[in-house]
């Protein structure tokens, strides 16, 4: 059972994530892309862009570095093995591009029980090296109970 | 292809998309995205903890479901909001893979604030996996 006390605790700012192109690139071979301003650097740039841009979903690759700091905490008593996740929504202020320093900071918005099971929702704020908010990640993950 | 905003009619189809997930797409998206559990490669481990088998990453149907609405609007950067629920997981068969059909439509024009929210929904062997999968599209 996750501990209901940390619903509204934030966590630490996790450590800038630099943006590399490839690593774009590779992301978004992964996620089936073929859209050319995630590839190609001209492409991104003659959209408007400084460099590639990553795919809607890879700001997960962010919010997981949050989540960690999460799962390791002994207050929260979140058992991993037991995790599913629920639904999860990227709300972009504007998109990642190669190149941004990312940090991080999570919020617990909520913790509900249901039965035997919780369902925690998690508040991610992803910033760039200007504290400019890029994305906020929100993601529900339901732990299971024992039935 | 250059879509015109005024053009737009709610219901109307944007794209279609048939993805073939295979054990190489789960390893492929391990790597790339740092999620390495070990229920997306390995049967042993998922049959231990009471899977159908070895099952694709959620966030690997969520990141390939909106390449309909990426493909588009022709720019990943587009996409301003994007939010799905996973209602039933994708087993992937060790040589077969699974199937993912994905399609488009328009549910929402927001002339105002001149975004498009399109709804997705993506299908494995007939069912639905992901619900209340929308993206909103920036014009």
């Amino acid at each position: 059972m996750v501990n209901v006390n940390v619903q509204g605790k934030k966590y630490p700012e996790t450590a800038p994530y630099l943006v590399g192109r490839e690593k774009v690139r590779e992301f978004a071979h992964a996620v089936k892309s073929n859209s050319p301003t995630n590839f190609d650097v001209f492409a991104a740039q003659a959209a408007g862009y400084t460099d590639v841009v990553a795919p809607p979903t890879f700001a997960v690759v962010i919010q997981e570095r949050s989540l960690a700091t999460v799962l390791a905490d002994p207050e929260a008593d979140i058992d991993f093995s037991r995790v599913v996740h629920g639904d999860q929504r990227f709300i972009h202020a504007r998109p990642i591009v190669a190149g941004d320093e990312l940090t991080s900071q999570l919020e617990v918005a909520s913790v509900k029980t249901l039965g035997a099971h919780s369902m925690v929702t998690f508040e991610t704020k992803i910033y760039d090296a200007h504290k400019e908010l890029v994305c906020t990640a929100i993601s529900t993950l339901v732990v299971r109970g024992d039935e | 292809m250059t879509i015109k905003f005024e053009d737009l009619v709610v219901g109307d189809e944007v794209g279609k998309l048939e993805f073939l997930l295979t054990r190489d797409s789960l390893v492929r998206y391990a790597g790339a995205s740092g999620d390495f559990n070990s229920i997306h490669y390995r049967d042993d481990v998922a049959a231990s903890v009471g899977l159908p088998g070895v099952l694709a990453h959620g966030m690997l149907t969520m990141g390939a479901a909106v390449q309909v609405a990426v493909n588009w609007v022709g720019d990943a950067g587009r996409i301003a909001d994007y939010q799905v629920r996973f209602t039933k997981p994708v087993v992937v068969h060790p040589t077969d893979g699974a199937v993912l059909v994905v399609t488009g439509k328009i549910g929402v024009i927001d002339a105002e604030a001149r975004t498009v929210r399109v709804d997705l929904s993506a299908v494995f062997n007939d069912t639905a996996v992901l619900g209340k999968a929308q993206a909103v599209v920036r014009f």
